[in-house]
């Protein structure tokens, strides 16, 4: 179950087989990126998901990565936490770098890694327990105990993800009782709680209403002063409303990465230009 | 564009009416089977009220057996010792079948957990006297004689199978996004499992160990050359101790009207606990909260 890093003593930027299209990125800038892949490759058994990926997500900024069902945008996300390692027969190379340091290997600590990196899932997910419970979860796994630090802590969170009016004379009902849009707004302060620096989502509107996913692209553009926010969006809309980068990929590759006002209006690649104008995917 | 081809109104109404006709016969089919379950569960639990109500007295749950040949007497001791057997076997059992059905269902893909399930499929397969002569080797010799420990050891053999395999399954219908989600926020394996898996499962964790306990109160054959018997007042782990099966057994082949008599109510009260027992534990599980 875990991924190996088979070569640890690669270089940092070694474009392995011709440039990626991030390269250019990595080249133009200074200090280190809290998130970034360089020459990263991940196989499901012998299916090829993820090819030769090289990218940095800037800090304090939402980046999008958008693309057809399939094209390992979720695969790519799910890799800044580790959380491919549940999926058996999975193989990586090349390096994901969260917070300055390679976390492929298998002296990289998971759990760590996960404290600092939150994820937003596509579909709610909250525990089958009370609301106060499902915020203070990543705290009672710290080994927070202190019942007034879980409870400012759990308001806290709740009023950062603009749910505590809705919630805070049911903090102790299940939190299964909450609509799909309370319950996604749960689960990102569920996520701030721990006070992650990273937070990934996937598809974190795809399962609620309008205007539900509404509410949500407000709060994450609040997040962004505050948070490095990365979005994986089959909505480009969503994108382009919410994000100050976009990565497209296709078929396992990234195809192209830059400012999304540019992305969208003068792609540099022929295959961004088709999909964005919806001539496929 | 050419309009869908939809059937002629003819022919709608004969399949609706074959529709009609199947529809009846699987429904009947159905009420028929179950007809056919509850008819002899009806007849066994109306036979046992009719034998063995009228038998039913303060003096059978608060007295001892009478020597034979005095007519009277109650089986408080094996009341008793039926509860402590199932104590024991459960002590024992529900650890064990737990742990092993989290593990099953956690890590269990493998060839290890391959063996494990067919070793479990198989221990469940064994004839329950078979099961009593594995604990006679495993506890009674080595003590040098029966006891509690070893009909519940027994009895433990008997349901370990049932609560692993149980567990397995409810464990594996939780979520897996509830996994997902405790291990992003930075949750370890263990505490995955102990903080979210075991509780979104414990509704059906615990009515599997219930239906555990439930079928082992009634075995008789394990306990015959295990915890033995006993016509006296004993909670002694290390001593031979009293059961309501054995003593069903027992007075049932007897020569005398009254034991006879006394069987059938103790079947009938052996009917009511464990009845009782499910129906609080059926109570208590409504009280967790689940997906």
């Amino acid at each position: 179950m875990t991924v190996e890093a088979p070569t640890p003593l690669r270089p940092m930027v070694p474009p392995r087989r011709g440039p990626s299209p991030g390269d250019r990125d990595i080249a133009s800038r200074g200090g280190e990126a809290p998130l970034a892949t360089v020459g990263y490759d991940l196989f499901y058994g012998q299916a090829h998901a993820l090819k030769n990926v090289t990218l940095e997500i800037e800090a304090n900024g939402i980046t999008a990565i958008i693309g057809p069902s399939g094209c390992g945008k979720s695969t790519l996300l799910r890799s800044f936490n580790r959380m491919n390692d549940l999926i058996p027969g999975v193989r990586t190379q090349g390096e994901v770098r969260v917070l300055g340091r390679n976390v492929l290997g298998s002296d990289v600590d998971v759990v760590a890694l996960r404290r600092r990196v939150g994820m937003v899932f596509q579909r709610p997910n909250p525990f089958p327990k009370s609301i106060f419970e499902n915020v203070v979860f990543g705290l009672r796994m710290l080994g927070i105990r202190n019942r007034r630090e879980l409870e400012e802590r759990c308001e806290n969170s709740l009023r950062r993800a603009a749910l505590w009016d809705e919630v805070k004379d049911r903090l102790h009902r299940s939190a299964l009782a909450l609509s799909g849009g309370q319950q996604q707004r749960l689960c990102i302060a569920r996520c701030l709680a721990v006070e992650p620096e990273v937070i990934l989502m996937d598809e974190p509107a795809s399962a609620l209403d309008p205007t539900a996913t509404a509410r949500i692209e407000e709060l994450v553009v609040e997040f962004k002063s505050r948070y490095t926010i990365a979005v994986v969006t089959h909505n480009m809309q969503q994108a382009a409303r919410i994000s100050d980068r976009t990565a497209f990929m296709l078929a396992g590759a990234l195809v192209e990465y830059g400012p999304t006002s540019e992305l969208f209006t003068r792609p540099r690649e022929k295959l961004t230009e088709d999909y964005i104008t919806g001539r496929f995917g | 564009m050419t309009s869908p081809v939809l059937p002629s109104p003819l022919e709608v109404r004969g399949t609706a009416l074959r529709r009609r006709v199947g529809n009846a016969a699987f429904t009947v089919a159905c009420y028929a089977a179950t007809v056919i379950v509850i008819v002899p569960l009806a007849f066994i639990v109306w036979h046992l009220v009719a034998k063995g109500a009228s038998g039913v007295s303060l003096t059978f749950f608060t007295h001892l057996p009478k020597p034979v040949g005095e007519s009277g007497g109650g089986m408080a001791n094996a009341i008793i010792g039926t509860a402590e057997l199932a104590l024991i076997a459960a002590a024992i059992a529900v650890p064990v079948g737990v742990g092993a059905g989290l593990y099953l269902a956690e890590h269990g893909d493998g060839a290890f957990g391959a063996v494990v399930r067919t070793t479990a499929d198989v221990l469940a397969g064994v004839p329950s006297i078979v099961i009593g002569v594995a604990a006679y080797g495993l506890v009674v010799v080595p003590m040098g004689g029966f006891s509690a420990l070893a009909g519940g050891v027994a009895l433990a053999l008997l349901m370990l199978p049932t609560i692993a395999r149980s567990t397995e399954e409810v464990v594996r219908l939780v979520p897996r996004s509830y996994r997902e989600a405790a291990l992003a926020l930075g949750a370890p394996r263990w505490r995955v499992v102990h903080d979210v898996v075991l509780p979104a499962a414990s509704a059906g964790v615990v009515t599997a160990i219930l239906l555990a306990i439930a079928r082992a109160c009634g075995e008789t054959a394990p306990l015959l050359f295990t915890a033995l018997g006993s016509r006296f007042w004993s909670v002694a782990i290390d001593k031979p101790i009293a059961s309501l099966p054995v003593y069903i057994f027992d007075y049932a082949r007897a020569p005398y009207d009254d034991w006879n008599r006394q069987a059938w109510t103790a079947a009938f009260v052996l009917l009511a606990l464990v009845t009782m027992l499910s129906a609080l534990v059926r109570v208590a599980v409504r009280r967790i909260p689940r997906a």
